[in-house]
């Protein structure tokens, strides 16, 4: 399988060749909820002209979304990943960015269904770190429900300091292992 | 609750490929020099396992005594004629053990005889009766009267401990619950599965355990489990947290975490009843319940005052008191066999380590030296107690005495161990024949 690192890189280099071989192909009248506003009823004959719009799409667990606008496709793999203080599960201000598209295409395709995988670092007890992770994964879904997302679409798991994504007893591995990861579905 | 039951196929093994072994790391300043002499064979053909090297393995990996070397030995006395005290006290031995085996019938008659060295006095003569394929647990329990004579202590040499090991790469491992001896030896596997296995529990009968297991679907559900029927139940799958379950001292009752309330809290189910009822109502984390002997009290860490901190639960009218208050992360804590007191993970300048907090004087102290200690589980004789630490990068089980006094490491050849938990019950029981 080799490193979770390694593995993302092969995702992202997999979804972009996907990506590019199927975008073009998209039906129409798929995507009604992000072109609602802009393709109102009153638009017809600006719509006819319109290429399919993009929309977001699940590769391998992760969310790709379309960027940019018109005719200039372009795609991002949303981060899965979200970082935490030790012994916290406050939501860092540095991912809200990151966390809002997320927030926007759940809320945009109820169809989406997601795992928040809550994660901690070794230190300290497992059945409290199992804990802290739910809260960590809770904070995270809180989150996203305040913007817009249903919590049916949620849901938390927690692994505590069970399934880390880095051996080694400092904190530079302890930080990437005190996490929440959003795993689409 | 969900109640369904699995018969286990056949993934129960027997094989001792991946025993502990014990090294001690500190015993006592003045250990006590006792010389087990091999014990005579009365039978035919040859025994499957040495039992007085057994005997003389526990007394020497206890930490207390200093056990003679065979080579050393001027006469190998079988009968109580053939014990000369001066022997002994030329090579400064204090007590003396020696013995027979013979056939009785299929079974084995193990007799053996403790001598007091300084006072010329014989301390034990007895004899006990077991089947061939008891040989360790004969072994253990001679250990055990041994032990018990010398120091006073209750031997814990035929109890077993139960743990979890963690092997293969970050993101393709094998878990697996193991029941071993106390000391390492005779290790089956009860539980093989390819995601995490966390918080084994004994029952006070020695025969149930009870384990989180993320095995279906990778969520938590926790199991209970026979190990004479090889069946078990899965007990608990609520959503959110299934956590953390601790059998009550008369067995009836099991205290888990769930968090389906929105919440960690403790809860108590009730395994006759099969009522579920709520013991914490807090919005902190409430986890890691643990028993006190009576059965009367839960003690719990909690995080409700900001940071995890000990607190203690009277079942009777859910009064809550706070029990620790050094130190900003206290948790997991285990009560002695006593109530006196109890031993718990503790965060000091940023390292974790087994500490006892003793209740009656309110005073804690550190007893461990490791850097990333946790699951401290106490032996059934309040004397010792067994943790998790890491150990050159690898997770291994260690173990030191209530008095900081004895150390020893139990390392692993096969990947991370963790989470021992020691079981309070012998494995066999022998009634001794005074003789």
């Amino acid at each position: 399988m080799g490193t979770p690192k390694m593995r993302v890189l092969l995702i992202v280099g997999f979804a972009s060749l996907l990506l590019a071989g199927c975008a073009s192909n998209e039906p129409e009248d798929t995507n009604p909820d992000i072109v609602s506003d802009v393709d109102g009823p009153g638009d017809m004959t600006q719509a006819k002209e319109k290429i399919a719009p993009p929309k977001p799409m699940v590769k391998g667990e992760r969310l790709v979304v379309p960027t940019g606008s018109g005719g200039d496709m372009s795609y991002e793999m949303l981060q899965g990943v979200f970082y935490f203080d030790f012994d916290q599960a406050i939501v860092k201000r540095a991912g809200h960015t990151e966390l809002n598209k997320h927030a926007r295409a759940l809320a945009a395709d109820r169809m989406f269904r997601v795992r928040l995988e809550g994660h901690a670092d070794e230190r300290g007890t497992r059945e409290y770190n199992l804990a802290l992770g739910e809260r960590r994964a809770n904070a995270i879904r809180a989150y996203l429900v305040a913007q817009g997302v249903s919590s049916s679409q949620l849901e938390v798991i927690s692994y505590g300091e069970e399934k880390p994504i880095s051996g080694g007893h400092s904190e530079s591995t302890w930080s990437q292992n005190r996490r929440v990861e959003i795993v689409y579905r | 609750m969900r109640y369904s039951l699995i018969i286990f196929l056949s993934f129960i093994s027997t094989l001792s490929f991946a025993e502990l072994r014990i090294e001690v790391t500190q015993g006592v300043d003045k250990r006590v020099q006792v010389a087990v002499v091999p014990f005579e064979w009365r039978g035919k053909g040859q025994l499957t396992e040495n039992l007085s090297e057994i005997v003389d393995s526990d007394l020497r990996l206890s930490g207390r005594f200093e056990t003679t070397d065979v080579e050393q030995m001027l006469s190998l006395p079988r009968s109580a004629k053939e014990v000369f005290y001066r022997d002994w006290k030329l090579l400064k031995v204090e007590y003396l053990l020696i013995g027979h085996i013979r056939p009785e019938g299929e079974a084995l008659r193990v007799h053996y005889e403790l001598y007091n060295i300084p006072k010329q006095s014989i301390e034990v003569s007895e004899s006990i009766v077991g089947n061939r394929e008891e040989i360790r647990d004969l072994a253990h329990h001679v250990s055990d009267v041994v032990f018990e004579k010398l120091t006073g202590i209750e031997g814990a040499f035929s109890t077993r401990i139960m743990y979890v090991t963690a092997q293969g790469p970050l993101d393709n491992r094998v878990y697996r619950l193991n029941i071993a001896d106390a000391d390492g030896h005779r290790v089956s596997t009860v539980l093989e599965t390819k995601e995490p296995v966390l918080s084994p529990a004994w029952a006070p009968d020695g025969n149930r355990i009870a384990y989180v297991s993320f095995e279906r679907d990778s969520k938590p559900s926790i199991y209970v489990q026979d190990l004479s029927t090889h069946s078990r139940i899965e007990l608990s799958r609520f959503a959110g947290l299934n956590s953390a379950p601790a059998f009550s001292p008369d067995g009836k009752k099991l205290a888990l975490v769930l968090s389906k309330t929105g919440n960690p809290d403790v809860w108590i189910y009730d395994l006759e009843s099969r009522i579920l009822r709520q013991l914490t109502r807090h919005y902190g984390i409430d986890t890691e319940p643990s028993w006190s002997a009576d059965g009367e009290s839960i003690v719990f860490t909690s995080s409700r005052s900001g940071k995890p901190q000990i607190y203690k639960i009277r079942l009777r009218d859910l009064k809550i008191e706070r029990l620790t208050f050094e130190g900003d992360y206290n948790a997991r804590a285990r009560l002695l066999p006593d109530g006196s007191g109890l031993v718990m993970v503790h965060r000091r300048d940023g390292n974790f380590y087994i500490s006892l907090l003793d209740l009656r004087r309110g005073r804690l102290s550190v007893l461990t030296e490791t850097t990333l200690d946790e699951s401290p589980s106490i032996a059934p004789n309040g004397s010792m107690l067994i943790y998790a630490t890491q150990f050159r990068d690898q997770g291994i089980l260690a173990a030191v005495s209530i008095d900081g006094g004895i150390k020893f490491n139990l390392p692993s050849s096969v990947g991370d161990v963790r989470e021992p938990a020691w079981s309070s019950k012998k494995r066999k029981v022998f009634t001794a024949i005074s003789e």
